[in-house]
């Protein structure tokens, strides 16, 4: 039975999740992906204002199609999230809760979501087509010269993920692959 | 000599964008769905049904399966008898990639400069054009985006002739092991063996767009498929990497001749969407 939780996420709904669960999420995201993540670290750097709240906000790693004539997004599905490994540890630090994207991550980024209360969900990888029914709304935030690469606050509805890396150190990845391989 | 307008190609290479983007080659279908009962893990199989369900979808909308609509691979085999009229071939590629991509709301995922500005092209052009010239009076083209994610996890490995087969199947084994989640399994996992240093990157990738589930046609090689296919499955990846025993739907492997120093190797990864069409004009 898949958890329903809601953005932001909280320190104690985090704390309820453990690597391999299945969660509906519903709420406010913000999309960016590896030209946003350097841009968005030049100004954590430069001490200058993100153009949205990082405190408790959740990233979706993802470069959607463009939306047919009447939809509200194309395909929508999450991208390699180790791209962003070297850029997540920043903005961890300053108070992101959450990141959704397919594949592992660093054992830098792994411990920083221990030490900051963050969870790493996945996505299905190769599923945009799915993925973009659950988004309801996209609106434009910053750096629309990025085209699918810019910023977007996408609100999602029941977006089926998976809890790839909780707070305890789980890793979905390393513990299923674990069960199935044949030596 | 055969008279062949620019423009009939630029208006099968835009179509062929947009349809290999939204529907699945029939093959990876049926693989997939051959692959649900036979899976061992519960999660593997529940996410192989919704891959299923998301590629269904995909066609009945026409909306790409995935939304890395990917860098335009094309192989194209130009009869010595035909004479293209009206424009450039690689022009007319190019305009119907801009078409295809724009018309098609398909991602724009080229950028030029790629190490310092990385700037968006626009339009998804250039494409990567690989022509042939060959006998005939016809022009094959085989158009393969190409997405990212697996493109990053596919390795070349100059080996010598002493690795033999064992090294070649420790190599391909390792790259399907290190990419793990990360190219979106189940793949389909293309090797290529022989030629030189740039030859050996372009068999990977014709191995790619072959009929999936075809062999060889050297029975050796044909077995070393088949084998490299059940070991692979032995790593426990699993679709989505979670874990299983369905980490690629098929390997193939196209091999040439190759200097007597050496024997390269390369594996191209791609991803259960694995989209590309075919056509001859």
């Amino acid at each position: 039975m898949a958890k329903r939780i809601t953005t932001p996420l909280t320190d104690e709904v985090i704390g309820g999740l453990r690597a391999g669960d299945d969660v509906l999420l519903t709420g406010v995201i913000y999309t960016a992906r590896d030209a946003a993540h350097k841009r968005l670290v030049a100004l954590l750097d430069r001490g200058d204002p993100l153009p949205f709240k990082l405190e408790g906000a959740t990233i979706f790693y993802v470069g959607p199609t463009p939306p047919k004539p009447g939809k509200v997004i194309g395909s929508a599905g999450p991208t390699t999230s180790g791209r962003m490994d070297p850029y997540a540890l920043r903005l961890i630090e300053h108070g992101l809760k959450g990141m959704i994207g397919k594949g592992k991550r660093s054992q830098a980024v792994r411990d920083a979501m221990v030490e900051n209360r963050a969870v790493y969900f996945a996505g299905l990888g190769g599923g945009g087509a799915l993925a973009a029914q659950c988004v309801k709304s996209v609106k434009l935030v910053a750096y629309e010269d990025l085209g699918t690469e810019a910023i977007r606050e996408m609100y999602v509805e029941d977006f089926p993920l998976i809890v790839a890396n909780d707070i305890y150190s789980g890793d979905a990845y390393d513990e299923g692959r674990a069960k199935y391989e044949k030596k | 000599m055969r008279q062949i307008d620019a423009s009939v190609i630029t208006g099968h290479v835009a179509r062929m964008c947009v349809s290999a983007n939204c529907n699945l080659p029939c093959e990876n279908l049926a693989a997939m769905e051959a692959a649900v009962p036979t899976e061992e893990s519960p999660l593997g199989r529940r996410i192989l049904e919704k891959l299923l369900e998301n590629h269904r979808l995909a066609a009945a909308e026409q909306v790409p399966a995935c939304q890395d609509t990917g860098l335009v691979v094309v192989f194209a085999e130009v009869g010595q008898d035909v004479h293209i009229t009206g424009g450039g071939f690689e022009d007319a590629v190019n305009e119907g990639v801009r078409i295809g991509y724009r018309d098609g709301f398909l991602r724009k995922s080229a950028v030029f400069d790629p190490l310092f500005e990385r700037k968006n092209t626009g339009d998804n052009t250039p494409a990567i054009i690989h022509t042939r010239i060959v006998p005939g009076d016809r022009i094959r083209l085989i158009v393969a985006p190409k997405g990212g994610g697996a493109e990053n996890m596919s390795a070349t490995k100059m080996l010598t002739p002493a690795d033999g087969a064992d090294g070649v199947k420790s190599f391909v084994l390792d790259t399907v092991s290190k990419a793990g989640p990360n190219a979106c399994p189940p793949l389909i996992v293309g090797v290529g063996i022989g030629g030189t240093f740039d030859m050996v990157n372009l068999l990977a990738k014709k191995a790619l767009v072959r009929k999936l589930g075809s062999h060889n046609p050297d029975p050796k090689l044909a077995v070393l498929e088949d084998e490299l296919l059940e070991a692979v499955n032995r790593l426990g990846v699993g679709p989505q990497g979670f874990g299983g025993t369905t980490t690629a739907l098929a390997v193939h492997i196209e091999a040439y001749a190759c200097h007597i120093a050496s024997l390269p190797v390369a594996v191209n990864l791609n991803c259960h969407v694995s989209p590309h069409e075919t056509v001859e004009i």
